[in-house]
């Protein structure tokens, strides 16, 4: 090379071009990625379109749920208010009949039923209501006598067997409380100020009270509880054993000297805060006076007297979180293990796949136990269900993972980038494994109806223990309706229905997800 | 010769797997700490048994007296809390004849009924009737079975009054499990059961043959002269029953597990509900032996599963990658 070239001033050289810049030329389109791609196959599949909004809005509803009831968390408890069936309020305003059931009376059980709505009205224990009067009435249980049937008793008496809907939260009808002076005023304040009536009349315990710790034998009876009357000529009391829709009670309200009825008791206690008062209420009101609404539960109550809808809520909550963190658990320690026995393959595909070998051949069910009699009082039994899971779960999607690595390792393009200098670990996460991608999360979204069917089945077999008063599963809530379900059929039905939606539609959601991402595959399941 | 080779191999590895699973299990199961019944005298009589025994031996030792045991007496251990020192063994055996025969009931009803409804789709393909067929596939298969079993005892108790609550006890049906009131108080949980196995059988058999319905040879049968019926039952149903019929063979073998769920619903004095009184009483030697009956169930299904495809179809060669 001669001298003059060896040095050059670097002032001399210049841009070939510099006003403007070289590219590729553009696609007109956009590019349709790997992804796009099954994002367009997977919109075509209505159903499972439609499924995966029904996932949505379940989990919606499991997050929401808590902010549409304003008065009560899912710690809420009212005991007298125990497997009680839905009622909604506004439904009950449109003239809806809500948290009823259809149940068959005697004619005295009947009566007993109708006097709690009488009881309601007669507040100045002045007025003559009779039970077809009462009917009218906004605290009346029984909303309908639909059926009066009459039969030849064992004793050759007629006995009328009659059936009627019943609203059971009105049936709950009066209690007996004792409270203390403060409360027994702010009851007052409270009755002056919404026009409603808490307390109502205490009741005499003689001989016309059957039972005196029950608030609801305000009439005058007879010791088996048949309703009395005075005879024609009104000398007499004599019992009444036919229901008759004119009939008017008498009640058995304690009175003062002038006749009027006496609404609250001094029992004891000293001083003006710690005075003890007896009083009978309304529970209904008395309900509404404590927690400021009217009962509604869109779902019932649960068998504690929980609302069953936030249970819900957060037995989904909880179902969901478990599936999906063991979902994704299992697909990172799948994909780690598939891809490292499927890519060195030899000893250590040998060794590994013995190891998966004798974790598949124990029973899910015999690790699920083991694992929670161990771990449970250490740990909590959430994550020692997970630690479950986590054992044997990901041997499906290493088993995937790792065929997908056999497939693709010979493959001239892995070649070309070894080659090229590329590390292993770049190999298997760059090169082969978005070409498994599709596959395995296909398999990973269809763990998650596998892992809420099993988990339902663990808790409602009871080897899993998930309900507390903080939390709940859908198999918990199923498992606590087990034995009571058949007199309470909400108990079931709705967490039953919860969790078959939720298993159909996301079944359907991992077949659509398949179809989409492996378009050979559609149709065989 | 090869495939006597295969099958030994295969044998050998299960015994093996079986084998670590047991020891594992053991090793979880004995160092549990154990409880003593409340009444004294039993009390004393049960920890000088286990003394006996060697259950405060080292825990190897105590691993060693277990399979002893098993190898020369066939002993499984004993019960002591669901059956006072009766051996594990026989309440295992005396709790597998409900539960086969649950099973098998099931499988009676189930098996032809599915295949009968895959055939049907398959052939109505992408019909309305397919499309019925393939929705109701979908709910069967993703509706747990406890499901069906409170519909079952729902509507056939409560509503109906045609079927029991629950399966009688031996004593109520005349100290046999084959009298027409045992086989009465079944069906119940042979119904709830059946659901999911006629889906089972019905997705598949419909998967297989609408395969088969579209290869090559069924046009070669049609050119032929044979009939749509003819083609589709000697060529295009042989073919898609290959798969199939391992499938149903294995789950002959999976029978003797029975269903925890549907057990204990129906309560059925069967090998899943000595499962569950296993777990919640502590009684270990009975756990033990049942987590070795499922795993062995388990692989054993497994090994019938692959070895049958070979006896099915010639075709397919044995032990060859």
């Amino acid at each position: 090379m001669s001298a003059e070239f060896q040095k050059i001033d670097a002032s001399k050289f210049r841009f070939v071009n510099e006003s403007e810049r070289l590219h590729d030329k553009k696609f007109e389109d956009k590019p349709i990625g790997y992804f796009k791609d099954a994002w367009i196959r997977f919109r075509k599949s209505r159903a499972s379109v439609v499924a995966a909004v029904i996932i949505l809005c379940v989990v919606l509803f499991s997050f929401i749920a808590p902010f549409c009831v304003k008065s009560h968390d899912q710690t809420f408890m009212v005991v007298t208010y125990a497997k009680k069936p839905p009622r909604v309020a506004f439904l009950r305003d449109l003239g809806y009949k809500t948290g009823c059931t259809s149940r068959s009376f005697s004619a005295r059980s009947l009566m007993k039923a109708l006097s709690t709505g009488v009881g309601a009205e007669d507040y100045t224990g002045k007025e003559q209501i009779s039970f077809e009067t009462a009917m009218q009435s906004d605290y009346m249980p029984i909303l309908e006598i639909t059926n009066a049937v009459t039969t030849i008793g064992a004793d050759k008496t007629e006995v009328t067997t009659y059936t009627a809907d019943i609203e059971t939260y009105l049936e709950v009808g009066f209690i007996y409380k004792s409270i203390e002076q403060s409360e027994l005023e702010n009851i007052l304040a409270w009755e002056k100020e919404h026009g409603k009536h808490v307390l109502y009349p205490l009741v005499e315990s003689n001989e016309y009270c059957m039972d005196a710790t029950d608030a609801n034998f305000w009439y005058k009876s007879d010791a088996k509880g048949n309703p009395l009357t005075y005879n024609a000529k009104g000398t007499k009391l004599i019992k009444v054993k036919e229901y008759d829709p004119a009939f008017v009670l008498l009640d058995n309200y304690k009175r003062d000297a002038d006749g009027n009825p006496i609404y609250y008791e001094y029992t004891g206690g000293g001083d003006v805060d710690t005075a003890q008062y007896k009083i009978r209420v309304l529970y209904v009101n008395y309900y509404e006076y404590l927690y400021g609404e009217e009962p509604n539960y869109f779902m019932g109550t649960d068998a504690q007297g929980r609302d069953l809808m936030l249970r819900l809520a957060s037995g989904i909550k909880l179902s969901l979180f478990i599936a999906i963190c063991v979902s994704v658990v299992n697909f990172m320690i799948g994909a780690f293990y598939g891809s490292t026995e499927g890519y060195y393959g030899g000893w250590i595909d040998l060794i590994m796949e013995r190891i998966s070998d004798i974790l598949s051949g124990i029973p899910f069910i015999v690790v699920a136990s083991l694992f929670q009699i161990h771990l449970a009082k250490k740990v909590g039994p959430v994550p020692s269900l997970l630690f479950a899971y986590f054992t044997t779960g990901w041997i499906g999607i290493a088993a995937l993972v790792r065929t997908q690595f056999y497939r693709f390792k010979n493959q001239e393009y892995i070649m070309a980038a070894r080659t090229l200098g590329a590390k292993d670990r770049r190999i298997i996460w760059k090169h082969i494994f978005p070409n498994a991608l599709g596959t395995i999360i296909t398999s990973a979204a269809l763990i998650i109806p596998g892992t809420i069917n099993y988990e339902s089945m663990l808790s409602y077999l009871g080897i899993v223990k998930l309900g507390s008063s903080q939390q709940t599963s859908l198999g918990t809530l199923l498992s606590d309706a087990a034995t009571i379900w058949t007199n309470y059929p909400h108990l079931m039905f709705f967490p039953a229905m919860m969790l078959s939606l939720l298993m159909i539609c996301f079944n359907l959601f991992g077949n659509g997800l398949r179809d989409a991402f492996n378009p050979a595959l559609r149709g065989t399941e | 010769m090869r495939m006597f080779k295969y099958v030994l191999k295969r044998i050998a590895l299960m015994f093996f797997v079986l084998f670590v699973i047991t020891t594992i299990c053991f090793v979880l199961i004995r160092i549990l700490p154990r409880e003593l019944p409340m009444e004294k005298s039993q009390q004393e009589l049960i920890l000088a048994r286990w003394e006996a025994l060697g259950y405060n031996k080292p825990l190897l030792v105590q691993y060693g007296i277990y399979w002893k045991n098993i190898i020369t007496k066939w002993d499984f251990g004993t019960s002591w809390y669901i059956a006072y020192r009766k051996p594990a063994w026989d309440l295992l055996v005396s709790r597998l004849l409900p539960t086969v025969l649950l099973n098998v009931y099931s499988l009676i009803f189930s098996v032809p009924i599915g295949l009968a409804l895959g055939i049907f789709a398959a052939i109505k393909k992408n019909k309305w009737q397919d499309n019925l067929i393939s929705t109701m596939i979908i709910v069967f298969i993703s509706v747990p079975s406890y499901v069906y079993a409170f519909l079952v005892q729902y509507i056939f108790y409560f509503k109906l009054g045609w079927l029991p609550l629950q399966m009688y006890s031996l004593a109520d049906a005349g100290n046999t499990y084959f009298s027409w009131k045992m086989f009465h108080s079944l069906i119940a949980p042979v119904l709830a059961l059946s659901f999911g196995e006629i889906a089972y059988h019905c997705r598949f058999l419909r998967a297989e043959l609408t395969e088969t319905l579209t290869s090559d040879y069924m046009l070669l049968a049609r050119t032929k002269g044979l009939t749509k019926a003819q083609a589709t039952a000697r060529h295009a149903l042989k073919n898609a029953m290959v798969p199939v019929l391992p499938s149903i063979i294995g789950s002959l073998l999976a029978i003797m597990g029975g269903s925890l769920i549907i057990e204990q619903i129906f309560s059925v004095p069967g090998v899943g509900q000595l499962f569950m009184r296993a777990i919640n009483t502590f009684d270990y030697d009975v756990f033990m032996l049942d987590c070795i009956f499922y795993t062995f169930i388990g692989l054993a299904g497994g090994i019938v599963v692959d070895l049958s495809y070979g006896f099915i179809d010639p075709r397919i060669r044995m032990g060859e990658r």
